[in-house]
């Protein structure tokens, strides 16, 4: 038989075990279910529940001009690139606080974790380069200058390789992530922004903000081989600049927000046909699915709000006021 | 896989500097070269051509920031552009470069021009007086060469003196008129006191805004002579709140190209209206203060070249050098022809990071473009203004138009 003190060892012994090993299972992917809106200009990233019908419940203050943010896998935490500060905030998704920072090079824009989440690619907008930063030390791991104004970074399924568009360039950068050095360019069309895979990885789309188009380029080529024009009714080819793309986890649909034509386009992912255009709001550049994908959010940087398209009808059913020009929507779902 | 921990170091401009006659130094890193053997590269020079003591480019006026006056020598936005484009030379197997010339007189600019032409160089980038910029173009009509226009407002250029090989990259005195009367009818500031100066400029200002007023539903009270003078028996047409009194409007529009009397005239007027045309508000090419589109991250990379502020005649030279590049891009380095059918076609679809992808109009050569409304540190609006709508491209409702165009170029 233990004694006390023996047996007071014993539980401290279990307990830490069993809290050891509670920290070693992956969280539950249930999350919040909330609505997390970057908002460049009021520098802060606002928090709606949808279920108490998408009041605010948070307003976050962070670093100044939050853009891109990411979940980690867990959605424990939630980090938010922004740009005037040249830092990547990281907000506890429990406590919805701003916890840490990550130093960054100037103007950090958009950014991709590796899948063992050790570290993040981030594109730096005013430096022309795209960093590859540990995310445990905080160090900048390797640095890869771009051509001027480096936007959308990718990370290909096997992480071997990491697509990055230089608006300046018309082009998008193919990097070996093992060596960071740059191993080819595609020159695509005028303000190459931000990329989409599809889910074959076959396929890599980039944004042609001023030629109102999205190429596709054949990733085994590294040759673009199909160009989508898109035109929304009332508007001209010229006042239609595609900015986000998202893909649904079936990936049959992407959908395209096409910024200034104040529109989202759906596009059948295998027949590269544009099905359809719903108006949403002013200047739409990022759009997100719901984690039931019935929905999707679009941030609209100038008329200061996210619409909400039911995807059943690809109807605008909904528009929520948020921040001053707001940038990115997540669902933490 | 092990993995490389190092960083890749940046060259700087050292490179280039053969292909510059002006040595500066840039921050700006050149892209690492792919792994493969390098492209033989192909060499495109771009000229720029100034003149030696040309009056704009008074110290005391930049130093003041006399909105009516550019800062600087434009040449630092053709250097930029031709950094932003060493990322696309060095795929392409193209090395971009900048010949300058700051000449004495016309006739030494132009034997430089023809001396250039002689060795292949095509397009070049000229920041003269219009009385110049004529000369310079009839010297070399003969020549496979197109000049860009950087520096000079006048219509005439744009209308009964226009030039086959003359692009316009800055825009024209009507573009300006028309961007601040559009302006101010959106604000139902229609009633218009207009000061004139007594230069020439000032008088083609005032033609220009008669235009914009008749076309966009805007209306002149009374145009004004005003005069740089202390001269007590001249107090009506020196004194601010003289020349602007016992009359209403709703705005001052001030035409004055010299920019002395402008400068002191906002707060000065007898009724308390705002100022605008050379100061208050003014329309320009470009604002360093310029956000959207993108236009703060080409001020940015401007201004970590040289101690000023962007400005208009600034962008235009950098947007010259764009159009050369996409040219060549585009046509995959094709021969002149093929370059300068490119650069004039619909299809030149230009991003000068103020929205609206910028091509040339084909009936006067102008570049069309959107045009901000500024004060001294915030651009207030853009033009076109949201509602004025046009049959083929919102942006041609700022200009003359293809039906009113009186340019016929020669031959």
């Amino acid at each position: 038989m233990m004694n006390s003190h023996a047996l007071r060892r014993f539980l401290f012994s279990l307990a830490t075990l069993l809290a050891t090993i509670m920290m070693l299972q992956p969280a539950e992917a249930a999350g919040t279910g909330y609505l997390f809106v970057s908002n460049e200009r009021s520098n802060n990233v606002l928090v709606f529940d949808p279920a108490k019908d998408y009041a605010v419940i948070k307003d976050i203050k962070t670093s100044r001009r939050p853009r891109d943010m990411h979940f980690n896998h867990d959605h424990t935490l939630l980090y938010v690139a922004c740009g005037e500060d040249d830092v990547i905030d990281i907000i506890d998704v429990a406590t919805l606080e701003v916890v840490d920072h990550i130093p960054t090079a100037r103007s950090p824009e958009m950014f991709v974790f590796n899948k063992d989440e050790t570290e993040l690619y981030v594109s730096n907008e005013e430096n022309s380069t795209v960093q590859i930063i540990s995310i445990k030390d905080k160090i900048i791991v390797n640095e890869i200058p771009t051509g001027a104004e480096p936007e959308g970074v990718i990370l290909s399924e096997d992480e071997k390789t990491l697509y990055a568009t230089s608006e300046v360039a018309d082009m998008v950068h193919v990097i070996d992530t093992d060596s960071g050095s740059v191993v080819d360019n595609i020159i695509v069309g005028t303000r190459p922004r931000r990329f989409v895979l599809t889910k074959d990885g076959k396929e890599l789309w980039v944004s042609d903000e001023l030629s109102g188009e999205v190429s596709i380029i054949d990733r085994a080529t590294n040759q673009v081989i199909d160009t989508l024009s898109f035109v929304p009714p009332g508007f001209r080819p010229v006042d239609v600049t595609p900015v986000g793309m998202t893909i649904n986890t079936a990936g049959d649909t992407v959908y395209v927000a096409l910024g200034r034509a104040n529109h989202i386009a759906f596009v059948n992912t295998a027949s590269h046909e544009i099905e359809g255009y719903t108006l949403v709001g002013s200047r739409a550049w990022e759009a997100r699915l719901s984690p039931d994908e019935k929905l999707l959010y679009v941030a609209n940087g100038l008329s200061d709000d996210v619409s909400i398209v039911d995807l059943e009808t690809r109807k605008n059913i909904r528009t929520i006021s948020a921040g001053r020009i707001p940038h990115t929507v997540l669902v933490d779902g | 896989m092990a993995r490389f921990t190092h960083l890749v170091a940046g060259a700087t401009a050292l490179a280039f500097a053969s292909a510059l006659s002006v040595s500066t130094a840039f921050a700006q890193q050149q892209p690492a070269q792919p792994p493969a053997a390098a492209k033989p590269t192909t060499a495109v020079d771009i000229g720029y051509v100034e003149l030696a003591n040309n009056p704009m480019y008074d110290s005391v006026y930049a130093y003041y920031m006399v909105p009516v006056r550019p800062l600087g020598s434009p040449l630092a936005g053709a250097q930029l552009g031709i950094a932003d484009a060493q990322t696309i030379g060095k795929v392409i197997g193209v090395d971009f470069g900048l010949k300058s010339e700051l000449g004495d007189t016309i006739d030494d600019i132009t034997r430089t021009v023809r001396d250039w032409s002689g060795a292949g160089m095509h397009f070049v980038i000229a920041d003269l007086p219009a009385a110049e910029l004529l000369k310079l173009s009839d010297a070399v009509a003969d020549l496979p060469i197109t000049i860009f226009n950087i520096a000079a407002n006048e219509d005439t250029l744009r209308g009964a003196d226009c030039r086959a090989n003359l692009v316009h990259m800055i825009p024209s005195d009507r573009m300006l008129t028309d961007a601040m009367v559009q302006y101010l009818v959106s604000r139902h500031w229609r009633n218009i006191l207009v000061l004139q100066g007594p230069s020439e400029q000032d008088q083609q200002v005032v033609d220009a805004l008669q235009q914009s007023v008749q076309f966009f539903g805007a209306r002149i009270v009374e145009v004004r002579p005003f005069e740089l003078s202390n001269d007590p028996t001249n107090r009506e047409r020196g004194n601010v709140a003289l020349v602007t009194g016992g009359i209403d409007y709703d705005v001052v529009y001030i035409a004055d190209s010299d920019g002395e009397f402008a400068r002191f005239a906002p707060y000065e007027t007898n009724n308390p209206r705002p100022v605008v045309g050379a100061s208050g508000l003014v329309a320009k090419a470009w604002s360093w203060a310029y956000q959207n589109h993108g236009s703060s991250e080409v001020t940015q990379r401007f201004e970590q070249t040289v101690p000023r502020h962007m400005d208009s005649q600034d962008w235009a030279a950098w947007i010259s050098t764009k159009a050369v590049v996409q040219s060549v891009l585009r046509t995959k380095n094709g021969d002149y022809p093929a370059l300068l059918a490119y650069l004039l076609s619909e299809k030149l679809n230009l991003d000068g990071g103020k929205g609206n992808p910028l091509s040339v109009r084909p009936w006067d050569h102008q570049l069309r473009q959107a045009i901000p409304l500024a004060t001294t540190n915030a651009v207030m609006d853009e033009a076109p203004i949201t509602g004025f709508l046009h049959q083929t491209n919102d942006l041609d409702t700022l200009g003359v138009d293809q039906p009113q165009s009186t340019c016929k170029f020669p031959g």
